[in-house]
């Protein structure tokens, strides 16, 4: 029974971004002119999922205490590369999928090589690195379009319906948080990215391997930002350089970490709040879709929840009887 | 010593930092199933020493060799895996993960490449149940925990280790005095089991019971290694400061006469669970020390005075007028005049990357600056006062307060204070890890201010300085002030006895009842 309790305070954030996405959720099906049918689901499941999975990809940088601004730019350099290189046969096409994975491995690695090796602030390292890769997505896709013979039937089943409905995007989502969140979280490298993130010098005294953290923080990062970019190809068919796609899902990865609870100082959270952040910021959008409103007014929303959501995150701060707690 | 190989053996090691010479050919040698203790005042270099002999810092000069070879150790990691763990002043644990976590950190349990967590937790409980840990939750996230169970937990963390060398640096420094004899049994059984242990501490005492042999560090060097027992105290404690060692504590004036109006008037205090129904008076000239053993309650008690608690109720009064105190910005105002010198001075009381003579002006902005802008003429005069008052020992006000030593860190803390010129001065375990030198120094400065009229609180979890510097103590337990001892009354018998809240020496003279809860 205690066990269970602290095992909760643990993981205070998740429910709390359940929760969040929930209410949003539900207003959203029963105000839309369709309700809940599954072709409702699957639609928000798509465009929710490439945020989850940049949050993700944020969420692994965020926990060793640092940040990751190129995360939305290999997010666009794998987007144009896959409009070029998922092609041909399905065997080809998981061979470009595999290809397109990689680029985004090797970027998040070389963000975290620079990190470690270079000691640069991880903020400036990922401006940098970040205008880099946009700069190669740029030269691959000035403006949209794919091959010839891009492979649109793995594309197709990606964001499918499976039998009862259910949207194949969310299995997919799944999927990898059961291969990579959970087994990082209980291995060895994952415990010493918390470590890291929560007191570095702690870490080091106690012989924590300090850079293999990094390193896998940073490389996960690409990875899972190739993820998303590769759902971003499969749901447009194309690819296209948007240096405005990219900034915006930067910033809202930021912003999906921190609904789902993750500490921006590190060493607090996991990626299944970001996840349930990702979706509960995307579903914000939908809302103002389904109130016929302008979509002007949906940043400014997003904005306003945003808020409203920290609020209620730090309302605990409320019961605070010595302010010295307020610090920490 | 004898003819025993040493396990460890340094020899000619030196190390500078910048113009700093922090040791300079330090010889050590460490035998198993021996305790073998360090003294030395602060900045003696036994803090470096014991860094280079856990891989924290690389030697400029000098070698080690660990059962007759030659070893080097790049980072703690290695150190750790040739069998020498540290237990550190700063403590190493990380805030957010659970004490099982912090545990098994460096090596945990695995099984098919991931974390065991069943046979952590059983580690965890093995290795905490050895350090006299039992009743720590191993899920708890170690920042919920107070100083003193971390240090616990520190200990634990490193019997997890399997070490064949395992030095503690001040690692009883927070700990009560139940807790300091459970982890003693555990040295003591460690040592039967022929590890080797280091052992720095400031407590004499502590050393005088565990200790095998001694050396005493002064100035980076080490001056004396003795076998325990054979030199007195005063010997032992006039070799670490090379001069003569004598009236530690300051001689007390007459007491104050108790028709004397007080400063501080204190009614019915009561906050959450923690503190109950205290009251107190503190009069010019006054040092009223806190006692009892830690985590009583006394920390609270100065936080609420200076208005860092919320919803505490009673009544205070300051010069006999109600003091509405509501934070730390009213509490220093000229008005009430307080000032508190935190516990953790790292934390609370310093911006250790900013310079001196800034750390030493934060508290008196307000009173060095017109419309705003400091007065840089104002402030530079101060604070040379200030170094002068306290014999604060830096290399100029510019460099930053983190580059000195332990002590003098301490001294512009309370300095900081006595720029606002307080009446009211509140100090949380002002002496703690801090040498002897310099806590003369601090005893005679609080004796000082009391006597230009300030009115001192005191809480020290050394019983010494509650007999040697203050005019009454408040015995805290359980939040609540279960006795009070004036002048003579305040022996060490009387205050061991009050803090675990036992009536053994219901003889003494003086003795009122303690109150029953």
């Amino acid at each position: 029974m205690r066990d269970w309790r602290y095992r909760f305070a643990e993981q205070r954030g998740t429910p709390l971004a359940v929760a969040i996405f929930l209410v949003m959720f539900v207003i959203y099906v029963s105000n839309h002119p369709a309700g809940f049918t599954a072709n409702v689901v699957q639609t928000a499941a798509n465009k929710g999922v490439i945020l989850a999975f940049v949050a993700m990809a944020q969420t692994f940088v965020v926990l060793t205490a640092g940040i990751d601004l190129s995360v939305g730019m290999i997010f666009i350099l794998t987007n144009c590369l896959g409009s070029y290189i998922v092609t041909g046969s399905m065997g080809t096409a998981a061979l470009g999928v595999i290809g397109v994975l990689v680029v985004g491995l090797v970027c998040g690695a070389l963000n975290g090589l620079i990190v470690i090796y270079g000691r640069l602030q991880p903020i400036v390292t990922t401006i940098a690195t970040g205008s880099i890769y946009y700069g190669i997505a740029l030269w691959l896709r000035p403006q949209p379009g794919s091959s010839d013979d891009f492979n649109s039937d793995i594309a197709d089943f990606m964001t499918s319906q499976l039998p009862g409905g259910i949207p194949m995007s969310l299995v997919a989502l799944f999927v990898i948080v059961l291969v990579v969140w959970l087994p990082f979280r209980r291995s060895e490298v994952g415990r010493a990215v918390y470590a890291t993130g929560s007191s570095e010098v702690g870490a080091y005294m106690s012989g924590v391997p300090i850079r293999r953290a990094k390193f896998a923080a940073y490389t996960l990062s690409g990875l899972l930002s190739a993820v998303g970019g590769l759902y971003f190809t499969f749901i447009t068919y194309s690819g296209v350089a948007s240096f405005a796609d990219g900034g915006t899902y930067t910033l809202y990865s930021i912003a999906a970490v921190v609904l789902g609870g993750v500490s921006l100082f590190g060493g607090v959270g996991s990626a299944v709040g970001a996840i349930f952040g990702a979706l509960a910021f995307r579903t914000i959008g939908d809302l103002i879709f389904v109130f016929d409103l302008e979509p002007l007014w949906q940043t400014l929303f997003q904005g306003i929840v945003l808020l409203l959501a920290v609020c209620i995150g730090s309302a605990r701060l409320f019961q605070v009887r010595n302010r010295l707690e307020l610090f920490t | 010593m004898d003819a025993a190989v040493p396990l460890f053996h340094v020899e000619g090691v030196s190390k500078r930092y910048g113009g700093v010479r922090a040791l300079e050919e330090a010889d050590l040698s460490v035998y198993s199933g021996r305790v073998h203790a360090i003294l030395g005042e602060n900045g003696a270099g036994k803090s470096t020493l014991i860094k280079v002999m856990a891989g924290v810092v690389a030697p400029d000069k000098g070698r080690m060799t660990l059962e007759g070879r030659e070893v080097s150790f790049p980072d703690p990691a290695a150190a750790n895996r040739a069998g020498v763990v540290c237990i550190f002043q700063e403590l190493s644990l990380i805030p957010d993960l659970s004490v099982a976590d912090n545990i098994v950190i460096s090596n945990p349990p695995k099984r098919f490449g991931l974390i065991d967590r069943r046979a952590q937790r059983r580690m965890a409980e093995e290795a905490l149940a050895r350090a006299g840990g039992e009743d720590i939750h191993p899920m708890t996230p170690v920042k919920d925990l107070p100083l003193s169970r971390r240090q616990i937990v520190e200990i634990a963390k490193a019997l997890a280790r399997q070490p064949r060398i395992l030095i503690l640096d001040e690692a009883t420094s927070a700990l009560t005095a139940a807790d300091v004899t459970k982890v003693f049994a555990v040295l003591k059984r460690l040592r039967s089991e022929g590890l080797a242990l280091l052992y720095i501490s400031h407590r004499m005492h502590e050393i005088a019971e565990i200790a095998d042999e001694c050396t005493v560090f002064r100035n980076g060097r080490n001056v004396a290694t003795y076998r325990a027992g054979t030199k007195t105290d005063n010997e032992v404690v006039e070799m670490m400061i090379g001069r003569e060692y004598s009236h530690v504590f300051p001689p007390k004036p007459a007491a104050v006469p108790s028709d004397k109006p007080p400063i501080l008037e204190v009614r019915n205090l009561s906050w959450t669970q923690r503190l109950r129904d205290i009251s107190l008076v503190a009069r010019p000239g006054e040092v009223v020390g806190l006692g009892g053993l830690d985590g009583q309650g006394q920390r609270e008690l100065l936080l609420a005075l200076f208005g860092v608690l919320k919803g505490v109720s009673g009544e205070m009064l300051i010069d006999g007028k109600p003091a509405p105190i509501s934070s730390p910005r009213v509490a220093k105002s000229r008005k009430f005049g307080m000032a508190l010198i935190p516990e953790d001075r790292k934390t609370e009381g310093l911006m250790l990357p900013m310079a001196v003579r800034a750390n030493l002006s934060f508290a008196a902005l307000d009173r060095l600056s017109s419309c705003g802008v400091i007065d840089r003429p104002a402030e530079s005069a101060s604070v040379q006062d200030m170094i002068k008052l306290l014999a604060i020992r830096t290399d100029g006000v510019d460099i930053p307060v983190g580059s000195l030593s332990g002590g003098n860190q301490q001294k512009v803390v309370i300095a900081k204070w006595l720029m606002v010129t307080p009446r009211i001065i509140l100090l949380n375990d002002p002496t703690r890890g801090i040498d002897v030198g310099t806590k003369q120094e601090i005893y005679q400065l609080l004796r000082k201010l009391a006597d230009s009229g300030a009115a001192i609180i005191f809480y020290s979890t050394d019983y010494d300085e509650l007999i040697g510097c203050c005019n009454r103590v408040l015995v805290l337990y359980d939040g609540a002030v279960k006795r009070t001892l004036v002048e003579e009354e305040i022996t060490e018998r009387a205050l061991i006895a009050s803090a675990l809240n036992i009536a053994a020496d219901q003889g003494d003279a003086g003795i009122r009842p303690a109150v029953s809860a």
